[in-house]
């Protein structure tokens, strides 16, 4: 049985309520935080576990913390990403519907650590639901003074709003997150200023996703180098994995790091196998923006060693023959699954989600789904491959925020790892159609 | 004072100093073509990529290159940075992909657009772009609308630099325009189709790079390189005064702001922007309203600058530079 950080009492009776939260030993880490502890002894817990960010980039979340400025009288805030809206990461969602109080304590913990007195959860508008939830638990937590002024007689304030978005996917991007919470419009903002300088309302401003607040609970309960033994080299910890797509047991899971790929795929305890005893095709490992990977590459790597379930194993090889760990968006597909047809879906959904600002993103977006769409009505050509190509390599790097670079690696990697399956589809024809 | 190398040219320039305006005080080759910055609006740049350049080399302190181009009109130099510009075939490249995917959705109705001759658009595709478009679906459309009485709004034609945007932020108080929905059918507009009604509000027709944003009193009169550009001023209250008169005979056909090099309004010796009022823009069409100072020099590399000549000296070298050329073309 592996080790549970966030979900190990996610199936006990009442956890979502505050009585059952605490039964389970809910709180009381926010309480020895701010009794027995330094806001500058959490950051050192922090850093000391090797978190890193679990929102996709994986960037060292003590680092980001570190970043901080701290000028004087000067308001500093936390801001919870709760946008979660990457097509096959359904991660925050479970987590918030099913232990709200976990995130409500680990955003305690952390706004004191980071010196936050208002701290704000940013969830996405689609979860109005998951919304009410959150808002039910914050106001038990108000109740009995685990949130609000003076938080359980130490002296430390907090308040704590949920703002719910309008339903754009850019707004998961930190700054246009920060944008849409100060009621603009929520477009990236050019960097630098980062926000650990300049960010909401112009105040040094920390970002993190939801399971790395919750994961600061267990960090600052068992300390830093207890978190820091599980894993492998510098992924370490737990990470929380939505598997989805042809699996017998599709579901969110809480994985130890360095688990074998294919034991996670085969193994009952987990995904539990191709459905219908199919052969596996291919995979989409960290959510649908990193790139996929075929059978042979996602079990092994291009060396021959199993590919494990870290932030280094799944991106060996680069995006030649690697992947990311991204968000834990695990998509599996078997044999009978069209490439192509998966990649315009997603390339539908990122021309959707275009915020418009750039135009890399903004016209390119819209013409490889159109181009995808071309190529699966049949009136492709071999020349649109090469065109695809050219457009994917002509948006990546050249935008304001990485959404650019997530309609891209898609496209880039289905084309890499599996052309034949384009040619197919497509007519001879090399000579590129186009107007004059 | 930190030192930058563009396309190996070094000079030393003040601390905050972005590439572009660095590149703009070396001139010529190294400046990298700008759509959505402009020197007198604040925040603005960053949006349309086409002054992305190549940072081979980072700081004197971190000379690591940068692993992607950096828009040159919101990156600060670093002591000891090197840029490359028009010396990296790979930044031209990704330049040129820039240039087609602000083309792909742009209807190239120059024929019968305003803009035509004084369009950063066209002298961009000129430049960096293909003769053949590879886009073969059908282009963005929209309606025309008219934002007040004296501004046109042709959207199908907007390349979203948003510039208008930030005239409207910056010189309009109780703005009414912005930018709508999202992705490819993002658009400029008003709140609710309202007019925008501003005294300064005509700054947008200046700032607009292509023919998007048009003078309603100017629309169709005449193409720009048939009229004659002068320096004129006269007092006004609201504005500088300062203004650029575009004749044709007599008549004034229009009034803008004065433009530099890069298209953008001259500053004065103080270093405001020129920015000049809708009373002035439209209102002030004869020629007694003004002050003629003489001919405005135009040195954009545009057909406008055809055929204007400012001092008789120049028209009498230009002509016996084409007598030259065509003796020399008959002998041969």
């Amino acid at each position: 049985m592996s080790v549970k950080l966030l979900f190990e009492h996610l199936d006990k009776p009442g956890i979502r309520n505050l009585e059952g939260y605490r039964s389970h030993g809910g709180y009381q880490t926010l309480e020895k935080a701010l009794r027995t502890l330094k806001p500058d002894d959490i950051t050192g817990e922090v850093k000391k576990s090797g978190l890193r960010g679990r929102g996709g980039a994986g960037f060292p979340t003590g680092m980001k913390w570190g970043f901080l400025a701290k000028p004087e009288g000067v308001p500093r805030y936390l801001v919870c990403n709760a946008d979660e809206s990457e097509p096959g990461t359904f991660k925050d969602r479970y987590l918030m519907e099913h232990i709200p109080h976990l995130l409500i304590e680990g955003m305690a913990i952390s706004s004191f650590a980071l010196g936050a007195e208002t701290s704000y959860i940013y969830i996405r508008g689609e979860m109005m639901y998951v919304y009410h939830i959150l808002q039910a638990a914050i106001d038990e937590a108000y109740a009995n003074n685990l949130l609000g002024s003076n938080i359980m007689g130490s002296g430390f304030s907090l308040d704590l709003h949920v703002h719910c978005g309008a339903g754009a996917y850019i707004c998961g991007e930190e700054t246009a997150l920060l944008e849409s919470l100060e009621g603009k419009r929520g477009n990236p903002r050019i960097k630098p200023p980062f926000p650990a300088v300049k960010g909401l309302w112009g105040c040094p401003t920390v970002v993190n996703n939801v399971e790395t607040i919750s994961a600061v609970v267990p960090i600052v309960r068992d300390g830093g180098d207890a978190y820091a033994r599980i894993g492998i080299g510098r992924s370490t910890g737990t990470k929380l994995i939505s598997a989805s797509g042809h699996i017998n047991n599709p579901g969110v899971y809480e994985i130890e790091l360095g688990l074998p790929v294919e034991e996670f795929i085969y193994s009952e305890q987990w995904c539990g196998g191709i459905t219908k005893g199919k052969k596996l095709k291919a995979v989409v490992a960290g959510g649908s923006s990193v790139p996929v990977l075929p059978a042979e590459l996602i079990l092994k790597t291009a060396a021959g060693e199993p590919r494990l379930m870290t932030y280094e194993s799944l991106s060996d090889g680069g995006f030649e023959t690697g992947t990311m760990l991204g968000s834990g968006g695990f998509i599996v597909m078997d044999e009978d699954t069209s490439i192509v047809k998966n990649l315009w879906n997603f390339t539908r959904f990122y021309h959707h989600e275009s915020c418009g600002q750039c135009s890399p993103c903004r016209e390119g977006t819209g013409w490889m789904e159109k181009v995808l769409h071309k190529i699966l009505a049949g009136k492709g050509t071999r020349a649109d491959i090469d065109l695809l190509w050219d457009i994917q390599k002509n948006i990546e790097g050249k935008t304001i925020c990485p959404l650019g670079e997530a309609a891209a690696w898609p496209v880039a990697a289905a084309i890499r790892h599996f052309r034949a399956e384009f040619e197919e589809l497509t007519s001879q024809i090399t000579e590129p159609a186009g107007q004059v | 004072m930190p030192k930058v190398t563009i396309d190996g040219h070094t000079l030393e320039v003040e601390e905050g100093t972005t590439i572009l305006q660095a590149a703009r005080m070396i001139g010529g080759e190294a400046v990298p073509p700008a759509m959505c910055y402009y020197s007198g609006l604040e925040t603005s740049g960053g949006y349309c990529r086409t002054c992305i350049v190549e940072v081979s080399k980072g700081s004197e302190k971190d000379p690591r290159p940068m692993p992607k181009p950096v828009p040159s009109c919101r990156q600060v130099v670093m002591d000891g940075m090197e840029v490359k510009n028009t010396t990296s075939p790979k930044l031209l490249e990704a330049r040129a992909g820039v240039v087609e995917f602000l083309l792909i959705n742009h209807p190239l109705d120059c024929p019968v657009c305003d803009q035509a001759g004084e369009c950063h658009l066209q002298d961009l595709s000129y430049e960096h772009g293909l003769s053949k478009s590879r886009y073969e679906f059908k282009r963005r459309e929209f309606e025309k609308i008219d934002i007040g009485d004296k501004i046109k709004l042709h959207m199908t034609r907007c390349i979203l630099c948003y510039r208008c945007v930030k005239v409207a932020d910056q010189l309009c108080p109780g703005r009414v325009h912005g930018v709508i929905n999202r992705g490819d059918v993002a658009e400029i507009s008003t709140y609710i189709e309202n007019a925008v009604d501003n005294e300064m509000s005509g700054n947008m027709i200046d700032v607009c790079p292509v023919g998007a944003l048009t003078d309603r009193t100017f629309r169709f009169k005449s193409r720009v390189w048939f009229t004659k550009p002068v320096n004129a001023h006269r007092t006004c209250e609201t504005c500088c005064g300062r203004v650029a008169l575009w004749l044709s005979g007599d008549e004034v056909l229009r009034v803008t702001g004065r433009k530099d090099a890069y298209g953008e309004l001259e500053k004065d010796a103080e270093g405001r922007t020129g920015w000049i009022c809708n009373t002035c823009r439209f209102d002030k069409k004869n020629e007694a309203d003004w002050t003629i100072e003489g001919p405005r020099h135009i040195d954009r590399h545009s057909v406008i600058s055809q055929n204007h000549y400012e001092t008789l000296k120049q028209l009498k070298i230009d002509i016996s530079r084409q007598k030259k050329l065509s003796e020399k073309a008959h002998n041969e």
